[in-house]
C-alpha cells in the first residue's frame, strides 16, 4: 500500500506537482498518464526519495517513507529509470546484479538470479550476461534495466517509461511478461507511460496527471466511460473509446448462449480482438472455447456492439 | 604488381640519403672540449662495416620511397636502426687511437638524420599498424632492452657519452634516483591530494571555479621565478619549525623543486579528476542513485571508474611535465639529471650535456608510451569491443 497524501513539489516560483493524493492499494499496477512536463516522473521519484516532496507526506505499508535513510528506501524499491541509466562500465550480467550485490547476497544466489530475469526477458544469459550495455540494441538495455530494477524482488517497483524504445511485439511481450512477473512477486507496480494503449492494457488504476495535479484516478473502464475532463478524455481519444473498453475485458465476459459457425476462439482474448476477427471473417457470431478446450457458447457482432457502447 | 610511391617514404628516403652520404656520420675531438673533425660512413668505419652499412639504408630508403606493406617497413627501419647502432659503437673503436683514453667519438648530424629518418619510418609504419596498448609497451620494452643490452655488452663504450658516463657512473646513478624521486614523488603527492580536491570541486561548484583559478594561476609562474618564489617561506620554515630542517626541508635543495613540481601537478590532475567526474552519464548516476547506493558506493562503483580514463591522461601530463622540469630543480641544488646539463653547459662540454639530456628524453618518452597504453585499456570502448 502506497498513500501519498497532499504531496507538492516548488522549484523555486513553479510548482511542478500539485497536491497530490493517491492511495495505491498493493499488489496492483497504476499507470500515471499526461503530457510531457506535467509532472510524472516528479511524482514517481517523490516515492523513493530521489526528489525530496516540498510538503506532504508518503507512506509505504503505513510507515513514512522518511523514516529511513533514502538510500536504504531505494533498496527496497525497484526502480527503473527514464531511458535506461545502465553503467556503462559493467557487463549487463553486473548491472543486474547491483542491488542483490549491495544487499549482500551470496554469489550463486546472484548468478541464479540474473540468469532468471535474462531468461524471462527473452536474452539469453550465457550470450548477453557478460556483454556491455553499448553493446545491446536499444530494446535490450531497456529490458536489461528493467531486469536490474527486478533483481531484488522489491514488493514496490517504480517505472518510467520502461518500455518506450520497444518495437510492438516485443513490447507486447514484454508487458506480458511484466504482468505474469507483478502477479508471481506480488509486486505493487507505479509505472508512466506516454502510450494509451500501454496504459489500459496493463492498469488497474489510471492516474491522469496535468500540469502538476491529478485530474482523475479511477479504473480504466471508468474512465472511459466518465471522463473528468476533456484533457482525459483528448487524452483517450475519442475516437478509440469503443475499442479501448472492450480491449480491457476478455471474450469471457461476452459469452453469450448458442453456438456458432467457424473457427473457434478463445475467452482468454481480449473482446477487442473478437470483434476485429468478427469483422474479418465477416461472419455476425463465433464459437467461443474456454482454457481446457471446450466449447462454451459464442460470441456476437451486436453482443460485442452493446458493449462496446459508452454507457453514460 | 604496379610499384607506386609513398609521399611521407619519398622524403624519408631524401633524408636517409643526406644523412648517409653528405653528412658526417661521426666526430672525432682530440680531447672533449676541442672542436671536433666530421668523419664520413666510409672513413669512420672499417669498409666491410661501411658497406652492410650503406646497403642496409639503401634498402630501406627503397621500401620507404615504394609504397609497401607496414610490416616490411617496420621490420627494414628497425634493422637498419640496429644496423646504425653497432656501427656507431664500431666507428668509436675504429677510429679511437690505440691507448688513447682522451680522444672523443661521439655521433655527428649524419648519424642523427639517419636516425631521425628512420624512426620516421617506424613510426609512420607502427601508426598504421594500430598495434593494441600491450603490443607497444612490449615493442617499447623490446627496444628498451635491445638499448640495455648494447650498453652492457660494451658495443658503444668508446662513445664520448659513455666515456663521459665511465667517470661519474656513481653520480649518474644517484642524480638519476634523485630525478625519478622528484618526478615520481611530486606526482604521487599530487594524484593523492589532487584527486579528492578535484572530487571535492565536482561536489561544491563555488569552490570549483576559485580553486581552478589559482591552480591556473600557479601554472603561468615560470618555474625558475617558482623556485625562487618558495626559497622564503621554505626557508622560514627549515629556521622556525621544529623537526622541519631535520626532514629535509630548506629554501634551496630538494624540497622547493619538490614543492613547486607538486605546485604545477596539481592543476592537471584537480582539472582532469573535476572533467571525469563531469563527463559520467547523468542517467548512470541517476539509476545509482535511484538503485539505492550510498554517496561513496556511488563515488567509488560508479563515479571513479567512469573518470579514471580522464583522471589517468591527467596524470599522464603531469608525469611527462615533470621528467621535464625536474632537470630545473639543478639550477637551485635540487639534483636530477639537470645536474648534468648545467655542468655542460657551464664547460661547454656537449658530452655531459648530453649525459643529462639522453636519459630524461627517454624516460619522458617511456612514461608517455606506458601511460597512453593505460589510458587506452582503461577506456572503457576499446577493451569493450576487445572482449566481446
Ligand atoms: N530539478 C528540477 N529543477 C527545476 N525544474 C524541474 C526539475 N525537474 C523537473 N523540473 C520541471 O518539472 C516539470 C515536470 O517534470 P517531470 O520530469 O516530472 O515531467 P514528466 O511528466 O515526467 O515529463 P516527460 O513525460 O517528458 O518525462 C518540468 O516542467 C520540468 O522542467
Ligand atoms: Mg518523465
Amino acid at each position: 500500500m502506497i498513500e501519498i497524501e497532499g504531496i507538492t513539489k516548488r522549484y523555486g516560483e513553479t510548482t511542478v506537482v500539485r497536491d497530490v493524493s493517491l492511495t495505491i492499494a498493493p499488489r496492483t499496477v497504476t499507470v500515471i498518464v499526461g503530457t510531457s512536463g506535467s509532472g510524472k516522473t516528479t511524482l514517481l521519484r517523490m516515492i523513493n526519495r530521489l526528489v525530496e516532496p516540498t510538503s506532504g507526506t508518503i507512506r509505504l505499508d503505513g510507515e513514512d517513507n522518511r523514516s529511513l535513510p533514502g538510500y536504504e528506501l531505494r533498496r527496497r524499491i525497484g526502480y527503473a529509470i527514464q531511458g535506461h541509466g545502465l553503467f556503462p562500465h559493467r557487463t549487463v550480467a553486473q548491472n543486474i546484479a547491483t542491488v542483490p550485490t549491495l544487499l549482500g547476497w551470496d554469489r550463486a544466489r546472484i548468478d541464479a538470479k540474473v540468469a532468471e530475469l535474462l531468461t524471462l526477458f527473452q536474452l539469453d544469459p550465457a550470450a548477453f550476461g557478460p556483454r556491455y550495455p553499448h553493446e545491446l540494441s536499444g530494446g535490450q538495455q531497456q529490458r536489461v534495466g528493467v531486469a536490474r530494477a527486478l533483481a531484488a524482488e522489491p514488493k514496490v517497483l517504480l517505472m518510467d517509461e520502461p518500455f518506450g524504445a520497444l518495437d510492438p511485439i516485443i513490447r507486447a511481450k514484454a508487458q506480458d511478461d511484466l504482468l505474469a512477473i507483478q502477479k508471481h512477486f506480488e509486486t505493487t507496480i507505479v509505472l508512466v507511460t506516454h502510450d494509451m494503449e500501454e496504459a489500459f492494457h496493463l492498469a488497474d488504476r489510471i492516474a491522469v496527471m496535468d500540469k502538476g495535479e491529478v485530474v482523475q484516478y479511477t479504473t480504466p473502464a471508468e474512465m472511459l466511460v466518465k471522463p473528468a475532463t476533456g484533457f482525459v478524455e483528448s487524452l483517450i481519444g475519442a475516437g478509440e473509446r469503443p475499442f479501448r473498453l472492450l480491449a480491457i475485458e476478455t471474450v469471457a465476459t461476452a459469452v453469450e448462449p448458442g453456438t456458432a459457425e467457424g473457427k473457434a476462439i478463445s475467452s482468454a482474448v481480449s473482446q477487442r480482438e473478437a470483434l476485429s476477427t468478427l469483422l474479418w471473417s465477416g461472419r455476425k457470431a463465433l464459437p467461443v472455447v474456454g482454457p481446457d478446450g471446450v466449447l462454451i457458447g459464442k460470441v456476437s457482432l451486436d453482443g460485442l456492439a452493446q458493449r462496446a457502447a459508452g454507457r453514460s | 604488381m604496379q610499384l607506386r610511391v609513398d609521399k611521407l617514404g619519398v622524403i624519408i628516403a631524401a633524408l636517409a640519403a643526406y644523412g648517409a652520404f653528405l653528412a658526417p656520420f661521426a666526430t672525432f675531438r682530440a680531447n672533449r672540449i676541442v672542436a671536433g673533425e666530421a668523419r664520413s660512413i666510409s672513413e669512420a668505419l672499417p669498409p666491410v662495416w661501411a658497406t652492410v652499412i650503406l646497403l642496409f639504408v639503401i634498402a630501406a630508403a627503397i621500401v620507404a620511397a615504394l609504397k609497401t606493406p607496414s610490416p616490411l617497413r617496420l621490420a627494414i627501419a628497425f634493422s637498419t636502426i640496429a644496423a646504425l647502432a653497432l656501427g656507431i659503437g664500431a666507428a668509436a673503436g675504429h677510429l679511437t687511437p690505440p691507448e688513447n683514453s682522451y680522444a672523443r667519438v661521439s655521433p655527428a648530424s649524419g648519424f642523427w638524420v639517419l636516425l631521425f629518418a628512420l624512426g620516421l619510418l617506424a613510426a609512420d609504419a607502427l601508426t598504421r599498424l594500430r598495434p593494441s596498448p600491450l603490443v607497444r609497451v612490449l615493442f617499447l620494452c623490446g627496444v628498451l632492452g635491445f638499448v640495455a643490452a648494447l650498453l652492457m655488452s660494451g658495443t658503444w663504450d668508446g662513445l664520448s657519452l659513455l666515456k663521459e658516463y665511465a667517470s661519474r657512473a656513481e653520480t649518474f646513478w644517484a642524480e638519476a634516483g634523485k630525478h625519478v624521486m622528484l618526478a615520481l614523488g611530486s606526482l604521487a603527492a599530487a594524484t593523492i591530494i589532487g584527486i579528492p580536491v578535484g572530487v571535492l570541486c565536482h561536489r561544491v561548484p563555488r569552490l570549483r571555479d576559485g580553486l581552478l583559478g589559482v591552480l591556473n594561476a600557479i601554472q603561468t609562474i615560470p618555474s625558475i621565478a617558482l623556485f625562487g618564489i618558495l626559497i622564503a617561506p621554505l626557508g622560514w620554515l627549515a629556521i622556525h619549525v621544529p623537526g622541519a630542517a631535520a626532514i629535509g626541508i630548506r629554501g634551496i635543495g630538494a624540497a622547493p623543486a619538490f614543492v613547486a613540481l607538486f605546485l604545477y601537478s596539481l592543476l592537471p590532475v584537480v582539472a582532469n579528476t573535476v572533467v571525469g567526474l563531469a563527463g559520467v552519464p547523468r542517467e548512470a548516476n541517476d539509476a545509482a542513485r535511484g538503485i539505492g547506493m550510498t554517496d561513496f558506493q556511488r563515488l567509488a562503483g560508479i563515479e571513479f571508474p567512469l573518470a579514471f580514463p580522464v583522471i589517468l591522461t591527467g596524470i599522464r601530463i603531469v608525469l611527462v611535465q615533470n621528467i621535464g622540469l625536474a632537470t630545473i630543480a639543478a639550477l637551485i641544488g635540487g639534483g636530477g639529471f639537470g645536474v648534468f646539463v648545467f655542468q655542460g653547459v657551464g664547460q661547454t662540454a656537449m658530452d655531459l650535456v648530453l649525459l643529462g639530456a639522453v636519459p630524461t628524453v627517454v624516460l619522458a618518452f617511456t612514461a608517455a608510451i606506458v601511460l597512453d597504453a593505460l589510458i587506452e585499456m582503461a577506456t572503457p570502448n576499446r577493451n569493450q569491443v576487445q572482449s566481446a
